[in-house]
């Protein structure tokens, strides 16, 4: 009986530990092979441009080369 | 003992999935921090905006802007000119530190920084000044 429970005891510890690797293993390939988000960039600094310059509602300007078109 | 790998892995999965939507989609650039530098560059714009048109001050390829032709500032004003170019520059270069930063990502600096070069070029008014890809400057 005690060691059922023991064998018990070391599966549920080998399982957390299997998790707790799988996770970060995970984590760690997010990290490692997250790519530079280029369209996103090039969205974030069309909004801020508009900002700086002032161009909602003026002169029209030329769509990013590229980027693909995003309906709002 | 399976529910506890099972809700592990679960958990993981959602983990995981947020990251990278969180990668995917938007860049922060709604912070304090970015929101004083952009308001900062949009007052300094009507200064610089004539300095544009008049060719004085022209767009670099790597996001800065800078002194064109000097000969289209009055010597009086050259100064002031300059002053107002590394005041610039010296806000372009923490915008883009900013929004590297607020998305933890430190080391996407030059990337956001090649980025804006290129669309500050690419949405610049005709008449203004810009560096091609040679370095050289040219006229939209």
């Amino acid at each position: 009986m005690k060691l059922q429970t023991n064998t018990n005891r070391r599966v549920a510890i080998s399982a957390l530990l299997g998790g707790a690797a799988l996770c970060a293993i995970g984590a760690g390939c997010v990290t490692i092979n997250i790519y530079f988000p280029a369209a996103a960039a090039e969205k974030a600094a069309d909004r801020i441009i508009d900002e700086v310059w002032q161009l909602k509602g003026g002169v029209p300007t030329p769509p990013a080369t590229g980027a693909k078109p995003d309906a709002k | 003992m399976k529910s506890i790998i099972l809700k592990s892995l679960l958990l993981c999965a959602a983990l995981l999935g947020a990251g990278q939507a969180a990668a995917q989609a938007n860049l922060e650039i709604n912070t304090p921090g970015i929101a004083a530098i952009q308001g900062s560059m949009q007052r300094r714009h009507g200064e610089l905006a004539p300095l544009y048109a008049s060719g004085a001050v022209g767009l670099t390829r790597d996001g800065n802007v800078a002194l064109r032709d000097p000969a289209a500032v009055p010597l009086a004003q050259r100064a002031a000119v300059n002053g107002l170019i590394a005041a610039e520059n010296q806000d372009r270069a923490s915008l883009y530190r900013e929004i590297a930063r607020a998305n933890n990502h430190p080391e996407w600096e030059g990337d956001i920084r090649n980025t804006f070069g290129q669309r500050w070029i690419d949405r610049a008014q005709a008449g203004w000044h810009y560096q091609n890809a040679t370095g050289a400057w040219a006229r939209k």
